[in-house]
This record gives C-alpha cells, structure tokens and sequence, in this order.
C-alpha cells in the first residue's frame, strides 16, 4: 500500500497536466466530503471542513442551496452553469475536489493572476465582496457537491429549511436586517 | 489680420459640423472595401459584390488563413482599406496591418499594455468587436476603455484618450464608430453599477466634444425637456432622475456596448441602452429611465432629439443595445425612413427614425411570453410599452422567487451578433436565440468594482420546439413576421452578411461558415473553419476577385453559457445532460479564414 502511494504521487508531479482529468475519474478521498457532524444547519468533516450533506430522498442542506443560489449570481458569468467551466474559465466542480479548502478560501479572497503566452486567466480579488463573502462556504460546499455529482446540474429540488442561525449570522455579515 | 479672420471662421465652419466625412463615406460606398464594422453608417451589412453568388457560392474554397495568437472568443471583423486588412484580437487588444499585395504579410503589429486586473470586471470573456478606420487613422477602444488611434499606415500611435475607470467596473468590448470630424465611444459593466455613457472625442486629437449619459440630471443626459421626445411627447423635466429612488441612478447600468449607426441627412446616431443595475428588479422601482432605451443624438452636440424606452422597469436583463439598421422602405405608398431593431427583450421594433414613432413591434421567435403584446394604440396610457404577463414578471413573484419558463432567456432573442439587410428583397437576415430560463431575483448590495448581479439563472433550450438553441430567419419588418426559418443546433451568435450575390452568410457556435439562399434559405454552401465563430462575416475585392472572410475562436457569453451545454431542471432529472455540449464540437481558437472561388 505504502509502495502504490508514492507511486501515484510521482504520478501527479510527472504530469500535473493531466490531474484534473484523473482527478475526475478517480474517487475522492471520504475524509474530503463525508460530514462527520452538523452545527445549526451547517455541515464539517472530521477535520472540520465545510461540507454538503445530501439525504437519501435527495434533500439537500441549506447552504449548498445557498450556494447554488450565490454561485449563479457570482461566479457563472465566468465559471459556466453548475461549476462546468466554461470558454472562459476552469470548472470550478473539480477545483474543488484538486484544491485544498483553505486554498480555495485565498483564490476567492485574494484572486490569481495566469498571463502567459498560452494563458490569459484572472481570477479577481473578492475580498470586499460581500455577495461573494458572506457565502463563500455556501458557494464551496455546492461546487464540491457537483464535483462527486452528490448534487445534480439544474436546480436542486429539495433543501433542508434555513436555520436561524444561519439567518443571524448572514444579516450580520452583510449588515443588513 | 482681417485676412486671419476670414481663414479662421472659414475653419470653425468645417471644423464645427460633425456632417459624414465625405471621403470616409465615399470609401463605404466602395464595395471593395470595408472600412468601419458595421459596413456602412446604415449598419445594413449589405454588399453589392456580386462574384459570388447562388449558383458559383458551391464552390467557394479557402483562400489563406491567419491565426492571431490569441485563445478568446473573436467577435466582429476585419477591415480592408485600399491593399490593407487590418485585424484585431480579443485582450490584450492586438491590432495587424496585413498586406493584401503580399499573402497578408505583416505591415506592422500593435500590441498595448493593459493592466491584466481588467480582465475578470470584463462579464462574459474579453471579447472585442474590432476596429475603425477614419481620417487615415485605425481607431481603437481598447478593454481597459483606452481609445487609440493609430496612424494607418505604421501603427504608431498619434494619440490617445481614457474614456473610463476599470477600478470601478468600466471597460470595453464595443467597437466605435467615426462621424465626421469626431469619433463615438460607449462603455460596458452594466453588471457592476456603471452608469453608462455615449462620448463623442474629435478625431484630430482625441480631446473630448461631449458626453451623454443614459441616466442623470438632464445635464448629463444632453435632453430639452421640451423638444426630446418619447413616442411623440417632450420627455419633461428630470426625466433621467425621476423614475429612479434617491440617488440610484448612479450606478442604474443603461451601458452602451452595442453598435452605432448614423443618418448623415438627420445628422442623428442611433444606438441602444443596456440593463439597469441591479438584476433584482425589486431594489430598483420605478421605470429606470433611460435604461433599454433607443436613443437618437444629434452627432455635432450628443443633444437627444428622441428616446423610445422599449422594457421599463427590465426584470429580466434584456439590454437593449442591440444594432439600429436604418432603411428607406415603402408603407402604405410613401417611402418612409425608418429604424429597425431586433430587441434582446425578443420584439423587433421598427420606428420612424426621423420622429421616433413606433410603427411596428412584434415578437421575432415565437416562443416570446413574458408579454403578450406591445400596446400599439397611441391613445392608451400603456402606449408602446410591453404588457407584461404576471406569471413571468419576476418582479410580481419577487425576490427569493424562481420564475420558470420565461422566454427568451437573458441573453436575448437576440444578443448583439448584428442582422444584415437586402434591399433588393427589403428582408432582414437575422441571428437569433432559441432559448428560455428560469430567474430568481434576491438582494444585493453594491462595492464599487464587484459584480452587482442579484439573480439566479438557469437556461435552456426552449421547450416544446426543435430542441435546438438558435434559429437563422428572415423577417418582415413591415408586417413582423417570419418569411423564413433556419432551426440550429446552438445559438447563431455570428454577425451575418447579406451579398448583391442573392445569398446571406453567417457563422456557427460549431465553426461552420453558412451560404444560404437569401429567397429561400436553402443552404448552398458550408465549411468547418477551427473554432466556433462568434465573429461577424464581412466581404471585400482585391485585385478583381471577391473574398469572404470571418474570425473564428468561441467564446463570449456564449462560450461561457453553451461550453458544457444546458439543462432544462424542469425536465427532471433523467434529461439532464440530454442537451449538446459545445465542448464537444469546437475548443477555443483563434483564426481568420478568408475564402474565394477558385481560379
């Protein structure tokens, strides 16, 4: 087991092209997606990572709704529909799968910025976008939801009502009441 | 001194009037040539070329190729003035002088330096709907709003201008449009709170003749509040401010990406408003003039002389920037000037362009239901607005509301790929959309510089027709109606080109370039070029021989909504997926093919 480990490591650093596509086809870790414990409404890993949580009849959990609902306002114009990448832009539903969480936290936060002779790629800073903020959990459990297709294109049919919690801390977020 | 005088007036009297370039309008004229995008000030992207035509159209084949270097989506066309085509880029902006005397052999190349932060404030891809040519300069608007001209035979640079701030969101994809001693500029970001703008810089030196806003006091918006007119009525005092709360109109969007057209006579240009800031139509009561609105601006002073606002109040982001084609046709016996216009909102319209009288507005696509009609009778309080169906009005839902099965989707029955016209059959070839959605509108607060959207969407092909999402038509402007349909596979998001040939061109999402028979529609000729084209198809003469040429290299709003195909969430979930993907015919490119029959 040790030996195959290293092997699938040298693996990746041979042919870091080719991760996206493995990474698609190969299955994901658990321990990245399994909610091990929920807190008003909210879903963790065991390492205490945001995650979705999808019931047997398909409801989901409010935030990957909310996440859904923020993705599609905030990031589709260059992401494409669902997390699908577009012309434009990489797919977001394998982003985050490939990337770790608190990588993904600085990208949206920070931006980053790929200008080369093949590429022209800039992912802004929305750091003082509280559209984008104020749900950016929301948005990374709804795109990793779309990277193991726990939660289907189109628009999710059943969801897991809002808690106050959840209520109190999006009014306070955005300052609004 | 006396004699200074008389030279100096003499100057102010030729250098005052905007009044068409007599030598720019001569050089329209010359069907060999193609020296603005749109073909002509008329925007009818009519050619009188006639080499190719219906019957030879079969044997057209590749004549050389040209790859820009750059992967993005390729919107508009290149120009040819005299032995030189010159083609432009998506970002960063390059430009090309390509000698024709010499297999396209590079003359010279400009490449700006823009600051990349511009790229993501651009919504929708870093596309750009090319160059002008004016003056014995090429004229570019670049996306960080730089406006350049360029000496056209060296590419040097002989001055330039910054129309407005990408910090706060304001960039560019539009082309711009010369009229006489001055040149006419828009803005994009309506996505971002812009509040949009016309400005009019002097040719000679870039320095600036006046600017019109969409919204705002009557100061800013250029208007007479008692001699500008909407649908035959003085717009009155404060008509930019008074349908807006507070001080919302500063960010009220009404951007001017689209193209512009121009009546030499009327000394009028034409061209559209876009989308009020925000999507969510419940932060923004009121009918948010002068978003989506037809404008027609005297081109010395930017001074209105009439408004038409065809979807107040948009609830469903139907910019109304789409092309202004300007015709003289026969109604009822008497030739009439007239204004036709393909609306995102899915009516075309067509108006007096002298008076701004509404004459017709019927849907284009059949599918149109979020309003019934266009309330044609002048002496109803609803006259020439849309009766909206309730059912459809994601303001009557309201906010944290899914309103299904509206069509057309926010990209419009058409977006802003320009229509050409015949005169010889008075039929408009145009390409349109065939595509609903589903939109949730919900509260958002405005940054300066962030995307200020406020709505959910979800598109697909619409329901119940060919299960494609596009349609090549021809259209009656008089009557409004179809004379005929071509079904697509994907959105037609390609500028067409109508020939003195009897044909009409266009472009695919797939690649393909199209030759139809402009009669009937038949399809007399296809060929795959690389890359999808969203490009526009132009035509010119070199050496005696007619060419065709068109950009390919997917992308724009297009690519970003097609790339992994649609899903109808209203189908359930066993359909999902069933629609085609882009991705599985064309990858991104970035390609001028140009095509001519065979020696």
């Amino acid at each position: 087991m040790r030996n195959f480990k290293v092997l699938c490591a040298a693996f990746l650093v041979t042919s870091g092209i080719h991760i996206s596509q493995a990474g698609a086809e190969s299955t994901v870790d658990p321990a990245l997606i399994e909610a091990a414990y929920s807190e008003n409404g909210k879903y963790f890993t065991a390492d205490d990572i945001p995650t979705y949580k999808v019931q047997e009849d398909g409801t989901i959990d409010w935030p990957s709704y909310s996440g859904f609902r923020r993705y599609h306002s905030e990031c589709h114009v260059c992401h494409g529909p669902e997390g699908e990448g577009s012309t434009y832009a990489p797919a977001l539903k394998k982003s985050a799968l490939t990337m770790d969480y608190y990588d993904f936290i600085d990208v949206v936060t920070n931006g980053r910025t790929r200008i080369n002779a093949a590429e022209n790629s800039v992912m802004p800073a929305f750091g003082d976008n509280p559209n984008v903020m104020c749900y950016l959990n929301d948005i990374y459990v709804y795109v990793k939801a779309r990277g193991t297709d726990a939660v289907p294109r189109g628009r999710p049919r059943k969801k897991e009502a809002k808690t106050d919690a959840i209520r109190e801390e999006e009014n306070a977020c955005l300052g609004t009441n | 001194m006396r004699r200074l005088l008389i030279a100096a007036s003499a100057f102010a009297l030729t250098a005052g009037l905007a009044h068409a370039d007599a030598n720019l309008q001569s050089m329209m004229d010359d069907a060999n040539q193609w020296v603005i995008q749109t073909g002509d000030y008329k925007n009818q992207r009519y050619s009188k070329l006639d080499q190719i035509n219906k019957d030879n159209v079969k044997n057209l084949q590749v004549a050389w190729t040209f790859s820009t270097g750059v992967l993005r989506g390729h919107e508009g066309s290149p120009l040819v003035v005299g032995d030189v085509m010159y083609v432009h880029t998506p970002f960063p902006n390059i430009v090309y002088a390509l000698d024709l005397n010499n297999d396209g052999k590079i003359i010279w190349k400009y490449e700006p330096k823009q600051d990349p932060n511009v790229i993501p404030v651009m919504c929708c891809d870093t596309v750009n709907r090319g160059v002008a040519y004016a003056d014995g300069k090429i004229l570019l608007h670049q996306a960080d709003t730089k406006v350049v001209a360029l000496d056209a035979k060296t590419g040097a640079e002989v001055w330039s201008v910054t129309n407005g701030d990408p910090g706060i969101g304001e960039t560019n994809t539009a082309t711009v449009m010369p009229v006489g001693d001055k040149v006419i500029v828009g803005i994009s970001g309506g996505e971002f709170g812009v509040r949009g703008s016309v400005t009019a810089y002097n040719i000679k030196d870039g320095s600036q003749a006046w600017r019109a806003y969409s919204m705002g006091p009557d100061s800013d918006i250029l208007v007479d509040p008692e001699k500008t007119t909407h649908l035959g009525k003085p717009v009155g005092v404060d008509s930019g401010t008074n349908t807006w709360e507070g001080d919302q109109w500063k960010i009220g969007g009404g951007t001017t990406w689209g193209w512009y057209s121009y009546d030499a006579e009327e000394n009028l240009i034409y061209y559209g408003t876009g989308n009020p800031s925000t999507w969510n139509p419940a932060q923004r009561p009121g009918d948010n003039r002068w978003s989506m609105t037809v404008m027609a601006r005297d081109a010395d002073t930017g001074m209105a002389r009439w408004f038409y606002q065809m979807t107040p109040h948009d609830e469903w982001d139907y910019d109304g920037i789409n092309e202004m084609i300007l015709t003289e046709q026969e109604i009822d016996g008497k030739t009439r000037k007239l204004l036709t216009h393909f609306d995102r909102n899915g009516f075309g319209y067509t108006l007096d362009r002298v008076s701004g009288e509404l004459i017709t507005a019927e849907k284009y696509d059949p599918t149109v239901n979020w309003a019934t009609h266009v309330e044609m009778d002048k002496n109803s309080d609803q006259y020439g607005r849309p009766q909206v169906v309730a059912q459809y009005s994601t303001e009557h839902n309201g906010e944290d509301v899914n309103s299904t099965g509206i069509c057309p989707a926010a990209l419009g029955s058409k977006d802003q790929q320009p229509a050409a016209y015949s005169p010889t059959t008075g039929l408009f070839y145009v390409p349109t959309n065939h595509v609903c959605m589903d939109y949730e509108p919900f509260r958002v607060s405005y940054t300066a510089g962030q995307p200020y959207v406020g709505a959910t969407l979800s598109m697909y092909p619409a329901p119940n027709s060919h299960g494609g999402m596009g349609n090549f038509i021809a259209w009656d402007n008089i009557k409004g109606e179809i004379v005929w349909s071509i079904p697509e596979q994907f959105s037609v998001w390609s500028g067409a080109l109508a020939t003195a040939g009897d044909i009409v061109f266009y472009g695919t999402l797939e690649g393909y370039l199209k030759a139809v028979n402009m009669a009937t529609g038949e399809e007399l000729y296809k060929f795959k070029t690389p890359s999808g084209i969203i490009g526009n198809v132009m035509t010119y003469a070199h050496g005696g021989k007619q060419y065709v040429a068109v950009l390919s290299g997917v992308g724009g709003w297009a690519g970003i909504g097609l790339a992994a195909g649609l899903t109808n969430p209203n189908d359930g979930l066993g359909a999902v997926g069933g629609y085609a993907a882009l991705s599985d015919y064309t990858a991104l490119g970035g390609q001028l093919t140009v095509f001519s029959l065979p020696n």
